[in-house]
């Protein structure tokens, strides 16, 4: 039923007719074969890329919403959203150009975007590119990187001076096809974050994408590309804000992450996308695709993240194990309060041989909010000696809350072995009553122990990320104590 | 005016009555030994002072530093200072003893209107308190109780008592799970704590602690109600006759 209504949709004759200023900074609401080809020539793109468009949105137009999910809420309205988004100002050059309330955000997560003072060495080495609604706004530090040959730039400006690298990588790993919101992605992202290391190259400072959500009505639809040469190290973190609106925003990133022969990445998530209000009321739609190929033997893939933000959270950082001795890695806490909900998760494809990954959740769920882990790990035939070990903990921190496991395993090896371990528990009164012993309030002590809960996962982000995360959990809990 | 005043106290958990009328005074400068039987409500007492849910005051008093203290949470009954030395410390996995402890301090200080403590200032205190328990460095770094032994959680909740230096500690059966040395160490510590403007409530089923630890008054739990009360001789005569010679004096 639902379906048939988007089908309707998208394929409603536009009501704002056709033709609109293709000089506009912003695209008019809605999405036809005219909008994806006003972003693909507001972005001068190759023929090429534009044709990868066109297909995916004419493969999205046949899709159906998925339904799977243990999600409850109003399919976003995809003819209500606007599409594109140029920030007001053009070609920022210096830090006075951008947007102060960005700045304060970098300031607060201890992110700098000033090159002097990183050089001076008063703040931590990460380079960073700044992707505000859909626009990269500025990358720093590019010049250091260049030395080394590490591409770091916007996905726009990979489009323009690395086509082929784009090219042979994009949807490589997450083909348009590969579900709906990635389908809606491959037709309209407007911009992202691209990144290539060479070969024998440790990237020596962390790469950072900063994405905020600045524009109401807007979705957005960035697109990352990590590519990990052979011998080569990244990490990779990634941070999200969206200002408080009523009304729910969209947000459908794709990542594809590729690691050769040898080549680590390591990619941290905090996401921090706004949750609605206490009632339930607005925030962000994260319905997000990650995913991450070892390529190639001996080659390794993390994902870590921490997710606060976003009214609905729908998203499986994943890896696929192709390399033989190649690791897979998903580390993740998701916290939900009042009425966020989150199905978050991971899969593990094992085709190689000696394959590993590890699954570490904790989902923490407070309020009448619902936590939901899902995770794949299939073992293909052939992938002899893979090993899989997934743990996955729950804590409820009221009456009213859902947390729920869904693991599916799926063995065509014989020789694997596959290990799951699952805990659902509570704060104990005893464990609150001795902080308050302490003089620590009730809600700090939920606090604390949440954090110590989390330690172990927190301990995987990179320090400064650490830090901010522990603080964005303490904020997220806010009012779970009654 | 006597640090902690309690009157007729009466306490029900669950609907059951477990404390039936205790009069307890304790002065500044004091040490006060409770003991008696298993189950006849001392740890009920600890918990009622320092406000566990669950203990519902039916009838009584209790006035701590001059400020009726049944109607504030418990966290605020700590900050005023009631320090309770757990029988049973609980472990909080992955919270950090270190952090924790200054977590707590600097919500006391802050209630009392102070700035949270210098990191330097704290790690200085940390050590000193650390090096007079013969505590382990790696120990007190470690997450809060968790997997420690039974003794070695008993002496970190001294340790805390030591950095947070409150008016009245509390000590419920604290020489349970010592061993010897550890014993001495511990009472060490206390009377360290120990000065004339705070008081010490020991509670303990053996006389030895009291060796250590010398308490100016003692007195007798029985069945919710204090039946007797005496100087340090009153521990060593229960010692040698066991409860069964004071119920008869009920
Ligand atoms: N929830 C409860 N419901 C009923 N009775 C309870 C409850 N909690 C405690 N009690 C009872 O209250 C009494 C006093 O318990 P308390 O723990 O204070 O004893 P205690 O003197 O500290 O004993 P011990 O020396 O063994 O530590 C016991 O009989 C105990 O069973
Ligand atoms: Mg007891």
């Amino acid at each position: 039923m639902a379906n048939e209504i988007i089908k309707e949709q998208i394929n409603k004759e536009y009501e704002w007719g056709w033709s609109f200023d293709i000089e506009a900074e912003t695209a008019p609401k809605g999405l036809n074969e005219e909008i994806i080809r006003f972003i693909s020539y507001k972005k001068n793109e190759p023929d090429w890329l534009l044709d990868f468009r066109l297909k995916a949105f004419r493969y999205w137009k046949e899709m159906s919403h998925p339904n799977w999910a243990h999600l409850k809420f109003e399919i976003p309205h995809f003819q209500d959203i606007i599409y594109y988004a140029a920030p007001k100002k053009k070609n920022i050059s210096s830090l006075d150009e951008v947007d102060p309330e960005i700045l304060k955000m970098f300031e607060r997560l201890g992110i700098p975007l000033e090159e002097q003072k990183i050089l001076a060495g008063v703040t931590p080495n990460i380079a960073i590119d700044a992707v505000l609604d859909s626009v990269s706004v500025k990358t720093t530090f590019r010049e250091v990187l260049a030395e080394k040959g590490i591409i770091f730039c916007s996905f726009s400006e990979a489009v323009q001076n690395h086509p082929d690298l784009v090219k042979k990588y994009l949807g490589s790993v997450v083909p348009y096809t590969d579900n709906f919101y990635a389908a809606l992605n491959s037709a309209v992202f407007s911009d992202g974050s691209f990144c290539y290391i060479p070969k024998g190259v440790r990237c020596p400072m962390e790469l950072s994408t900063y994405f905020r959500i600045n524009t109401a009505g807007t979705g957005q639809f960035e697109r990352t590309l990590i590519i990990a040469d052979e011998e080569s190290y990244v990490s990779y973190l990634e941070g999200c804000t969206a200002p408080r609106r009523d009304e729910n925003q969209l947000h459908a990133a794709v990542v594809e992450i590729v690691a050769h022969r040898n080549a680590e990445v390591k990619y941290s998530t905090v996401q921090n996308w706004y949750p609605g209000d206490k009632e339930g009321k607005g925030g962000v739609f994260n319905f997000v695709t990650k995913r991450g190929i070892c390529l190639e033997d001996n080659s390794k893939i993390s994902w870590t993240q921490v997710e606060t933000g976003s009214a609905i959270t729908w998203k499986y950082p994943s890896v696929i194990l192709k390399g033989n001795n190649s690791v897979g890695e998903f580390y993740s806490i998701a916290l939900t309060n009042n009425y966020q909900q989150a199905d978050t998760g991971t899969k593990m494809i094992h085709i190689g041989k000696n394959t590993r990954s590890t699954i570490v959740s904790k989902g923490i769920a407070a309020g009448f909010s619902e936590n939901n882990y899902r995770g794949l790990v299939q073992i293909r035939k052939g992938a002899s000696n893979a090993r899989n070990y997934t743990q996955c903990d729950s804590l409820l921190l009221s009456d009213k809350c859902g947390a729920h496991t869904f693991p599916y395993i799926e063995v065509k090896d014989t020789t694997a072995i596959v290990e799951h371990e699952a805990t659902t528990g509570k704060i104990s009164e005893e464990q609150l009553f001795y902080c308050q012993q302490r003089g620590i309030d009730k809600e700090k002590a939920v606090s604390i122990i949440v954090n110590g809960y989390c330690k172990d996962i927190l301990n995987k982000l990179p320090m400064e990320f650490a830090v901010e995360a522990q603080k964005l959990l303490e904020i997220s809990l806010e009012g779970s104590v009654g | 005016m006597s640090l902690l005043s309690i009157k007729n106290l009466h306490v029900t958990v669950d609907g059951n009555d477990i404390l039936k009328g205790i009069n307890l005074d304790i002065n500044s400068g004091e040490i006060h030994a409770i003991m008696g039987p298993n189950g006849s409500g001392k740890s009920t007492l600890s918990y009622v002072l320092a406000g566990k849910e669950g203990y519902e005051v039916t009838e009584g008093e209790i006035i701590f530093n001059g400020k009726n203290i049944l109607e504030l949470s418990p966290e605020d009954r700590a900050r005023e200072g009631i320090f309770l030395a757990f029988q049973y410390p609980v472990e909080i996995p992955g919270v950090n003893n270190i952090q924790f402890l200054r977590t707590a301090l600097n919500s006391i200080r802050q209630y009392k209107g102070l700035e949270p403590i210098e990191a330097s200032d704290f790690l200085k205190l940390v050590k000193e308190k650390q090096k007079d328990l013969d505590l382990p460095a790696n120990l007190i770094n470690r997450s809060l109780n968790d997997g420690f032994s039974g003794g070695e959680k008993k002496k970190n909740e001294i340790f805390q008592l030591s950095v947070l230096n409150p008016l009245l500690a509390v000590l419920d059966e604290t020489d349970s799970g010592l061993d010897i040395d550890a014993l001495k160490i511990v009472a060490q510590g206390v009377n360290r704590y120990h000065n004339k403007d705070n008081a010490v409530l020991v509670i303990t089923h053996y006389q030895r602690l009291l060796e250590y630890i010398v308490p100016d008054y003692v007195h007798i739990l029985y069945k919710g109600k204090i039946i007797k009360s005496g100087d340090k001789t009153l521990a060593l005569e229960l010692e040698k006759s066991g409860y069964e010679a004071f119920k008869v004096e009920i």
